[in-house]
Formats: structure tokens, C-alpha cells, sequence
């Protein structure tokens, strides 16, 4: 860990002020990834800010029937919320898949958001990585890719977004709020917000330089019968070899999103409209661009029949 | 104390505390965070500065240049030590690769620096500041491409009796298959620390170390240190499961960093470096042929395993159990080793048997299948009561056909539908599997000390250590029970090279060893107090804190009325071991449901049956089977070292990447001990269990997986991506 200047910012806007003012600064929140990243050197960071008492931390109804979450709520008190637990099951049931307990203690829902990739050619600065050291190549085409992405990857890098929340915020069409140096607000719809690696791996979302996030908003329930299902080599506390968020409405109608197969979750709005056709058919449109390798080729039947799966408990 | 008859009654046979469930003596300590591990020794060395090791960052090859000047000038900086600066260094007679690397390399993550800083994050953040210029070497990473090179690497690896290929090519029905077993970590939870301190030229290591006499001298073989300067102290450890039995990279570099900064040192290997700078356990590729006559009788056996490792390194000897599980007239083993520039392979928890019976029990399963034959029956019907290759020599004990019809039984291996893929359970298919339980039964000598104070309490000393496994607990009972002494009179020290020489904890003979050795003792111990008392060794009679014969009856404490009662002895075997095969047996059964659509395996049920000797603790023996099923649960369906074959190394280095099980994986377990005691093995009458429970763990786990899907994988683990294509269509 290389040494840092540490400030707990006073706003929002102070904070984003700051990390534009101070060179290589960062927001730390749970620090449940980057503090870990700061020990191996992945992230090295010559200031920190501290945004845990910027009051970002409620979780608030909207007029509209949505729900307003703070970017600084914590993953165990969102899952928890009876208002997602009634109106957004399928974030409850991602939220409590992801992690552990305690690590959901201290997580919170934008650095959720904004984990990095768990490719261990990333986790070790010994290897050549373009996500970590832009240019110095990647070392998991051609190496160990078994987790890495099946779809939408470039030559540069094939990683996943390791995210669960995050599958399922997609599939809700979740926004991103934000706040920048300026003051100035924006709102990301969350197909936005994560990035493809394309030739700058480096650079995982929209969000501008010193950009932080104060809120994540959901649309109004949408109702319907929402799951969750997370694959995985052990029962609990690993990441998803593939994992499903699926919404399903009376009529056959819905959404799938994706987590473990790319380097954002993954949802195609063309395989949506499958849905009352089947796996099959909606697999063809997420998959319709599918680049894996020899060790990952089995996500792309892991994740049709997953979804078949879903699909027949939905309508049991 | 020499062993060379079959134990006749002895004073354990009382089991007044022997054999009786005990809760660990240490318990308290450890669950209130009292026992303190090396990491801990704050009381010994106060002032103690940190060291953080710099691993390669190549696999093979040389270190061209190394700038350390800006790690020097690092704050907080008070040495680096490298191959340069660190004088000249021996090698243990236990390591392969050198513990300080430089300027060859032999393996990714070895050691090349250790930095001793002020704190902790000040070593680290130097560490990093430390500029490496390597030239890479080829080296050699894939072990499927090195078959053809495979050496013989000793005169044991080749086995032959009777006429293997002819009796194979004559034989009604056949299998050869070939299984593949990947490299696994030991993973336990404490990582290798140390603490160094320098007195003049003594040393002190507070370790954390299996083996504590075998540490010492490899510390004085590489420090070049007369074996009498140095001392390891090693009374707790967390977990070690053979990664311990080696003195490793922190005690050698906490004890350079030491010297050169002139403070005590204490090191932790930073978890990230310890899947490759550690020992492993090493992948095998074997091959099994079976030939058997249509009543199921085995004729032909063949095992060959392939392995690799550092050049010095040795094979993982997969296929000794082969040589003696079941009868056949025509048989064959070999191994053979191939170069590998991996990391460096060595023991873990049942070396040799554990990977060997992934294989051998998933082929047995396969050739009763092929017989039409149900496999618990295939394999009592192959059932040896002697060595098959030397028949005059007879096991001391073998109960494996009680095993497995008492496991049958009690498992309701009766329901099993013998069709795969045909019992279903909502989305889950399931299956139930069984395999047999192998290990041998080593013994070794052991030294104890006992002591026997004014106030009648009996302290014992020993260099055995206790790594999670209950040794404190069961060394004061057997104290206890030869002495007639209730438990809480008895205390133990363990784990210090200045105690005697114990067996150690490894190959599962920890417990009846040391055990056999505080016996002797404690023997010697009787006769001291008898002749102290005026009594009659012979017929005296120790219980209740007393010493009686005939009429006559005195407090034990009397003995030490005059000052301290110390006596030492061993335990040392005689040829027992050669005229009988000493070996442990069990049977695992395991169900288990693997989903329809996913391919998702979780266990349901598991059931290990035991016979094993004396059960001295039935608490913590069951505490290691049920420890050790796990493991093996890991083994069969998470646990890999994935390697990649272009860099040469183990990619997944931390805890994220390599799986082992959680709660939520593991369900019920249950542990059955048949009731056997085998008074060749020591006057103990016990043998080990540490180990056996993970022996055919993975294997009944993919025969249930089998039964379950129909899917036979043969390529540990067996995970769901090697199920998918083969399941039947889900839509
Ligand atoms: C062992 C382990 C297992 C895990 N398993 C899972 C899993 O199965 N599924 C899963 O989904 N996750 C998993 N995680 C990841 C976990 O969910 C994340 O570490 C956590 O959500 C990060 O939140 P945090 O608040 O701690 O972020 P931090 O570590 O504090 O920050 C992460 C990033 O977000 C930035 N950031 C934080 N807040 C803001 C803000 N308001 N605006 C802009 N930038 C901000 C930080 O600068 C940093 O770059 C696991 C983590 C660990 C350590
Ligand atoms: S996949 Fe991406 S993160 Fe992994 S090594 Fe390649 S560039 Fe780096």
C-alpha cells in the first residue's frame, strides 16, 4: 500500500470538488474492494475521501412509486428494506447472494456499483493486464478464463463485472445519480453506466473524473414474478459462474439480465422480447455475439438452461 | 521403551479416561483467544520489527539486476535481505527448491527478498519499491505434455506380481480408464508465520511447525547453524494439513531479517504468496486397469500415476494403496515423475492414498458396474486378509467388509436404484455413491518427559505438536489413566525443541505415537514412584491419585514428597511393522443432488464408518473425520490449483480463487468407529484417523454424482461444466 492524504468530506459536492482538486484521489466507502486493491498495489491512490458521513444513507419513496436509494446504503439494510423486499424481490434476493455477511455489513450500493473484476491475472501485479496497466496486454486470452466473459469482451481484456446487485439493477432499470465538482447533477440510466472494455479496459463506466454517486433510483414496481439464481462451484461465498435475474409478468412478457457473462451485466432488450418464446430463443439474442474460449464455452448452455429453469419455475 | 510383542492388558485397557469423549483441554484457550499463535508472541519479542517477503515474479529463469536502493531509503526501512547480502546458505533436507531464491530462479513466488521494516505496511510498501530485472527461462508447466519424459524416480516405483498383461488380456471383463487429480493447496488458516529472535548466535523461532525436530535441523542445515544454537517453539498452530512439516520461507527469512537488522523478526506469509511459495499437493494422471472374471473376482490389477515436480523433488505416490486394498493374482504399479517447473509438490493430509483412491474407487465403481455387480459387494467379494504381494505377512487388523455392511446399513445403500439417473427429487437428481477408506499405519518413535510434583500433578513434555487435532487432549488422558489420575491433574507442554523428541504430527501416526511415548514414560514413571514408595512396581495399582498394593495404599504426591519425580523415555517399534501390514480402513458414503439444469452438485448426506484402532477421543476423532470429509468434499468438487501452463504458475493464489468448502456446502455428516483395538500397532492399541477420513471421499462423491446423472467425470473436479453437455436437454 503506498501512502495517501485522507479527508472526510463535508458534501457531496465538497467531495466531488476535492477529488478533482487532488491529484489520484478517490472515494472510499465500505472499502471492502478498495482497500483490498490498495494492499496489492492494484489501486494506488494518493488521496482519499471519505464520503460515509455525507448523510447518503437513506433509503427514500418518490412520488413517481420508485424508490430512492443512497449510495451509501449499506447492501445488508437494502436487502433488508421491506419495501424491496415487497416491490423489488429480485434486488433482495441478488443483494443476499452476493458476498458474505459481513462484507454486506460494510458494502454499500454505489461501490457495489463500482467493484472491479475478479481476474486473478488483475489480482497479481506480476502479469501483463491492460484493465490494471493499460497497454501491457492481458494475460487471461490464452491463460486460465474459465470465470472471464463470454460476450462482449475485446482483444484487450474479457473480464466480468463480478457484481450481483448490479444484474439486478439493470433488469429494474435502475438510474445513477450523480454529483460533479461543479455541482452539477446528472442521471445515468444504468444501461449506460458500465462500459464495454472495447480498447480501454481501464475505464469501466460513464462517470467523469471526481463524479460521485449519491443515489441509485428504481422505477415504480413493475410487479411480476422476479428471481434471482446464482451458479456456482459452492453453495455460497463466490462469485457466479453465471447468474440470472429474470422479472416474468402474467403474460409471458418480461426481462432477463445477466451477471458472469460479460463486462457489465449483461441484457439485450431484443432477448426480453423472447422471452414468451423460451430459453432458447432469448439465449440466441443475448448470446448472438458470443466470443467465449475453450474453458468458458459452457456459460452460454449454463445460462440457457438456467434461464429454463426460471422460466419453468415461473410458471408453476 | 522398546515395542517388538503384541501389546498384552495394560493400564490403558482400564479406559477410565481413555477412549472417552473429552472436551479439548486447550479448548478455552483457543476460544477466547488466549493461545497465542507465532504471529502473537507480542510477550516474547515486544520490540519485534516486521518482514514481508518479495516473491518472483517469474517462474523460471535469472535475476539479471536487482535495484534495492529506493526500498532502502523506503521509511521505517531496517534491512532487505537477499541471496546477495545474506551469507552463504545451506538447504533443509526437506525442501527442494531453496527458501531464498537468487539469482536462479526455480519457481513462481519464490522467495528473493525479505524487507524488515519499523510496521508492517512500511515492509510492504518497500517491498514494492524493490525493482527486479528478470531473464526468462523455458520451463516446463503442463504435466499431460510431459508424460513421455516421466522418469522411474526410485526402485520402489515399479511393483510386479504374477503376470499382469496376460491374466488382463485372459480376463472376461475389463476397464482401463485414466483419471486426472489436479494440484491442491493445503489452505489452512494460519498462514506459515514466525518470529526470530537472535541471542548472540542462538536462535529462537516461535513457529508454527508440524515437526519440530525435522525444523530444527533443517533451520541449522540452512543457516549453517549447529543444531544446538537453534530452538523452535511451536505450541499452537493453525491448521497445517503437511504444509507444515517443512520448515518454509517465513522461519528461514524471519531469521536472516533478524540478524541483519538486529531486532527480533516476525513474518507472516502474505496469503497471495502462499499457494505457490508453499508446498502442494501434486496433480497425477493414472491409469487403472481392471481385470476381472465374471464372479467379480479381480485377476489382473495395474495402477500407473504420473506426476511431476522441481528437479530433487519426488512423485506423489498415488498408487502404493493399490498394492494392497484388494486381492488379485496378477498385478502392477509404477510411478513415474516428470519435470516440473511449479512450485515445489510435497505432502498433504494422506499423500499418496488420498488422490490414489480418487482414482482406484471411481474404477472399481466403473468395473461393477461393468460386472452387473453391486460395488459394496464387488469390493467385499476382492477382500484380502493378507498383504497381497507378500502373502505370509497378514494385516494386523483389517475390518473393511464391517465398514461397508455396517455403512450399508445404516446409510440405506439398499434403496440405492443401481440405474443412474433415475431417482429424482423436484429439480434435483440424485444419487448415492460409496468408495473404500485406505491409509496405512505408520508408527515412529516418540520421546516424552513426565514430571511428578509435590502437590501429586503430573506434567508432561514433548516436542509433539497439536495442529487443531486434539494432541494436548489426548496426551493427558493417556498420562491421566496410567497414572490414576483425574484430568484436571495433568498438564501438557508441547511443541518445544527443548522438549524430547516426539513422532510429530503428520502421515496420521501423530496420535498413536506420542501417545505410545508418553506411555512409556509414564511406565518408567510408575516404576520411579513405586521404588520411591517401597512399593512393588510390578503389582502396584495407580488410581484415584493413590498407589496401592495389597493392603498397603499412599498419596501418589508422597513419591514426589522429596523433590520433583523426572523421568524420559520412548517408544521405539521393533519389526512388527514388517511382519504385519498395519493399515486403517473405512467406507464412505455420500448422496448427493445434482441439478437438472444447472448441473449444480450439493451434498445431501455423508456417512464415514472407521476402523481404526483404539478410538483414543471418539470427540476429536470424530472432530478430524468429519474435518477431513470435508476436504474431501472439496477435493471432489471445488478445490483445483489452476495452473497456467505459458506462465507457469498457480493462478488463483488467494481464498477467493481457490474454493474450498463453506457451511452451506457441507450437510449432515455422520461418524461411525467400529470397536477394534490392534495391539500391534502400539501399546496404545490405536492406530490414526486424521487422515483416513479423507481417503474415497472424492471418489464416492463422484460415484454418487454418477448415480445420479449417469455422467461418469473422470477429471477432479467434478464440477458442472463437465456435466452440462452430457445431461439430458432442459428447456
Ligand atoms: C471476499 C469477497 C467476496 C465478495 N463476493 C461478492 C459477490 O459474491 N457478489 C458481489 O456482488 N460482490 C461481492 N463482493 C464485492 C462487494 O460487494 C464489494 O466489495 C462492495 O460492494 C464494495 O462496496 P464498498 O462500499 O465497500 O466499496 P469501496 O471498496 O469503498 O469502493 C469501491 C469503489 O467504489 C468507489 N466509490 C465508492 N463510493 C462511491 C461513490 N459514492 N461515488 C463514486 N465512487 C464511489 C470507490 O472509489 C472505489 O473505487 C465480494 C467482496 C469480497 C471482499
Ligand atoms: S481480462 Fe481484463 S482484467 Fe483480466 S488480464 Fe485481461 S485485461 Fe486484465
Amino acid at each position: 500500500m503506498r501512502a495517501f492524504t485522507y479527508e472526510r468530506a463535508a458534501s457531496p459536492a465538497a467531495a466531488a470538488a476535492s477529488a478533482v482538486r487532488m491529484a489520484n484521489a478517490k472515494f472510499v466507502a465500505g472499502g471492502t474492494n478498495l482497500l483490498d486493491l490498495m494492499k496489492l498495489e492494484i489501486e494506488t491512490p494518493s488521496h482519499l475521501i471519505d464520503v460515509n458521513n455525507l448523510a447518503l444513507d437513506t433509503i427514500d419513496s418518490m412520488d413517481d412509486g420508485g424508490l430512492r436509494i443512497g449510495a451509501l446504503v449499506r447492501n445488508t439494510d437494502l436487502a433488508a428494506d421491506a419495501r424491496v423486499r415487497r416491490d423489488y424481490p429480485l434486488l433482495s434476493r441478488a443483494l443476499v447472494a452476493g458476498a458474505s455477511g459481513q462484507l454486506r455489513n460494510m458494502a454499500t450500493t454505489a461501490g457495489n456499483l463500482l467493484q472491479r473484476t475478479r481476474c486473478p491475472y488483475f489480482y497479481d501485479t506480476n502479469q501483463p493486464c491492460n484493465k490494471r496497466v493499460p497497454g501491457s496486454g492481458c494475460a487471461a486470452i490464452g491463460g486460465v478464463s474459465r470465470q472471464h466473459a463470454v460476450v462482449g469482451g475485446s482483444k484487450a481484456c474479457i473480464a466480468t463485472h463480478p457484481s450481483d446487485m448490479a444484474v439486478a439493477m439493470r433488469a429494474l432499470d435502475a438510474v445513477v445519480e450523480t454529483v460533479a465538482a461543479d455541482g452539477a447533477t446528472r442521471r445515468i440510466p444504468i444501461a449506460d453506466f458500465h462500459r464495454l472494455p472495447g480498447d480501454t479496459p481501464q475505464i469501466e463506466t460513464t462517470l467523469k473524473t471526481g463524479e460521485l454517486i449519491t443515489a441509485v433510483t428504481l422505477p415504480a414496481p413493475i410487479g411480476g414474478i422476479q428471481q434471482y439464481h446464482k451458479v456456482r462451484d459452492r453453495a455460497s461465498y463466490a462469485f457466479a459462474l453465471v447468474s440470472v435475474g429474470l422479472i416474468v409478468q402474467r403474460d409471458g412478457t418480461g426481462r432477463v439480465a445477466l451477471g458472469g457473462v460479460a463486462h457489465k451485466p449483461w441484457r439485450v432488450e431484443a432477448a426480453d422480447r423472447e422471452l414468451p418464446h423460451g430459453a432458447k430463443a432469448v439465449a440466441g439474442k443475448l448470446f448472438a455475439d458470443a466470443h467465449p474460449t475453450e474453458e468458458n464455452a459452457y456459460k452460454l448452455t449454463l445460462a440457457q438452461r438456467t434461464l429454463a429453469a426460471l422460466l419453468a419455475d415461473a410458471r408453476a | 521403551m522398546k515395542f517388538e510383542q503384541p501389546a498384552g492388558h495394560n493400564p490403558i485397557d482400564q479406559l477410565k479416561v481413555v477412549g472417552r469423549s473429552t472436551e479439548r483441554i486447550d479448548g478455552p484457550l483457543k476460544t477466547t483467544g488466549r493461545a497465542a499463535y507465532a504471529y502473537e508472541r507480542h510477550d516474547v519479542a515486544p520490540d519485534a520489527a516486521y518482514g514481508y517477503v518479495l516473491g518472483a515474479a517469474i517462474a523460471k529463469g535469472r535475476i539479471e539486476a536487482m535495484d534495492l536502493s529506493v526500498a532502502q531509503a523506503a521509511p521505517g526501512v531496517l534491512a532487505i535481505v537477499t541471496a546477495r547480502n545474506a551469507g552463504k546458505l545451506g538447504k533443509g533436507r526437506m525442501n527442494t527448491a531453496k527458501l531464498l531464491g537468487g539469482p536462479e530462479i526455480e519457481h513462481y513466488h519464490q522467495a528473493v527478498a525479505v524487507v524488515v521494516a519499523e510496521s508492517f505496511e512500511q515492509a510492504r510498501a518497500a517491498a514494492h519499491l524493490i525493482r527486479v530485472r528478470y531473464a526468462r527461462h523455458k520451463g516446463s508447466f503442463d504435466l499431460a505434455g510431459t508424460l513421455d519424459t516421466a522418469v522411474k524416480p526410485g526402485a520402489q516405483s515399479d511393483t510386479a506380481v504374477g503376470d499382469f498383461e496376460a491374466a488382463y488380456a485372459a480376463a472376461p471383463v475389463t476397464l482401463d480408464a485414466t483419471y486426472a487429480t489436479p494440484d491442491h493447496s493445503h489452505a489452512m488458516m494460519e498462514p506459515h508465520a514466525s518470529v526470530a529472535i537472535w541471542n548472540g548466535d542462538e536462535l529462537t523461532l516461535w513457529t508454527s511447525n508440524q515437526m519440530i525436530d525435522w525444523g530444527r535441523s533443517d533451520v541449522a542445515r540452512t543457516l549453517n547453524l549447529p543444531r544446538e544454537k537453534v530452538r523452535l517453539v511451536s505450541p499452537f498452530i493453525g491448521g497445517g494439513f503437511g504444509g507444515k512439516l517443512f520448515v518454509r520461507s517465513d522461519a528461514v527469512l524471519a531469521a536472516l531479517g533478524a540478524r541483519a537488522a538486529k531486532r527480533p523478526v516476525k513474518l507472516a506469509l502474505q496469503r497471495p504468496l502462499i499457494f505457490n511459495n508453499a508446498t502442494h499437493r501434486p496433480a497425477t494422471i493414472q491409469r487403472l486397469r481392471l481385470g476381472a472374471g465374471h464372479d467379480g473376482r479381480l485377476t489382473a490389477i495395474a495402477h500407473e500415476s504420473w506426476s511431476g515436480d522441481l528437479p530433487g523433488g519426488g512423485p506423489e505416490t498415488a498408487v502404493r494403496q493399490t498394492r494392497l486394498l484388494y486381492a488379485g493374482a496378477n498385478r502392477l504399479t509404477r510411478e513415474r515423475l516428470a519435470r516440473l517447473d511449479l512450485p515445489e509438490g510435497n505432502a498433504m493430509r494422506a499423500p499418496g492414498e488420498a488422490p490414489g483412491l480418487m482414482a482406484l474407487e471411481i474404477a472399481m465403481d466403473e468395473m461393477a458396474e461393468k460386472l452387473g455387480m453391486d460395488p459394496i459387494e464387488f469390493r467385499i467379494v476382492n477382500d484380502t486378509q493378507i498383504d497381497p504381494e507378500h502373502p505370509q505377512r497378514p494385516f494386523s487388523q483389517r475390518e473393511l467388509v464391517r465398514c461397508l455392511r455396517n455403512g450399508a446399513d445404516r446409510f440405506g445403500w439398499q434403496q440405492r436404484n443401481p440405474k443412474p439417473a433415475s431417482v429424482r427429487d423436484g429439480r434435483w437428481l440424485v444419487g448415492i455413491g460409496v468408495a473404500a477408506a485406505f491409509r496405512n499405519n505408520l508408527v515412529r518413535t516418540s520421546a516424552a518427559r513426565v514430571r511428578l510434583s509435590s502437590d501429586g500433578g503430573v506434567t508432561v513434555e514433548t516436542d509433539m505438536t497439536d495442529i487443531g487435532t486434539g494432541s494436548y487432549t489426548i496426551i493427558a488422558q493417556t498420562a491421566a489413566e496410567m497414572m490414576g489420575l483425574p484430568l484436571e491433574q495433568v498438564s501438557v507442554r508441547l511443541g518445544d525443541s527443548r522438549f524430547p523428541v516426539s513422532a510429530g504430527s503428520g502421515g496420521q501416526w501423530g496420535a498413536n505415537s506420542s501417545t505410545a511415548g508418553v506411555y512409556a514414560a509414564c511406565m518408567k514413571l510408575r516404576e520411579a514412584v513405586a521404588a520411591r514408595l517401597g512399593l512393588d512396581a510390578a503389582t502396584a495399582h495407580f488410581a484415584d491419585g493413590r498407589v496401592s498394593v495389597g493392603g498397603r495404599s499412599l498419596p501418589l504426591a508422597q513419591a514426589a514428597r522429596g523433590g520433583e519425580l523426572v523421568v524420559e523415555d520412548q517408544i521405539e517399534y521393533g519389526d512388527l511393522d514388517e511382519r504385519y501390514q498395519q493399515s486403517t480402513f473405512g467406507a464412505h458414503f455420500v448422496e448427493v443432488g445434482v441439478d437438472a439444469a444447472t448441473g449444480e452438485i450439493r451434498l445431501r448426506r455423508m456417512l464415514a464408518v472407521c476402523a481404526a484402532g483404539r478410538i483414543l477421543n471418539p470427540l476429536s476423532a470424530r472432530s478430524q473425520v468429519i474435518g477431513a470429509m470435508t476436504m474431501g468434499a472439496g477435493a471432489a468438487l471445488m478445490e483445483e490449483l489452476a495452473v497456467d501452463k505459458r506462465l507457469g504458475y498457480f493462478v488463483n493464489h488467494d481464498l477467493a480463487g481457490y474454493e474450498v468448502p463453506v457451511h452451506a456446502d457441507i450437510p449432515h455428516q455422520e461418524v461411525i468407529f467400529l470397536d477394534e483395538t490392534d495391539p500391534i500397532s502400539s501399546p496404545m492399541k490405536a492406530k490414526g484417523v486424521g487422515e483416513l477420513g479423507i481417503c474415497g471421499v472424492a471418489a464416492a462423491v463422484a460415484n454418487a454424482v454418477y448415480n445420479a446423472t449417469g455422467v461418469r467425470v473422470r477429471r477432479y473436479p467434478v464440477t458442472l461444466d463437465k456435466l452440462l453437455d452430457q445431461l439430458p436437454e432442459y428447456t
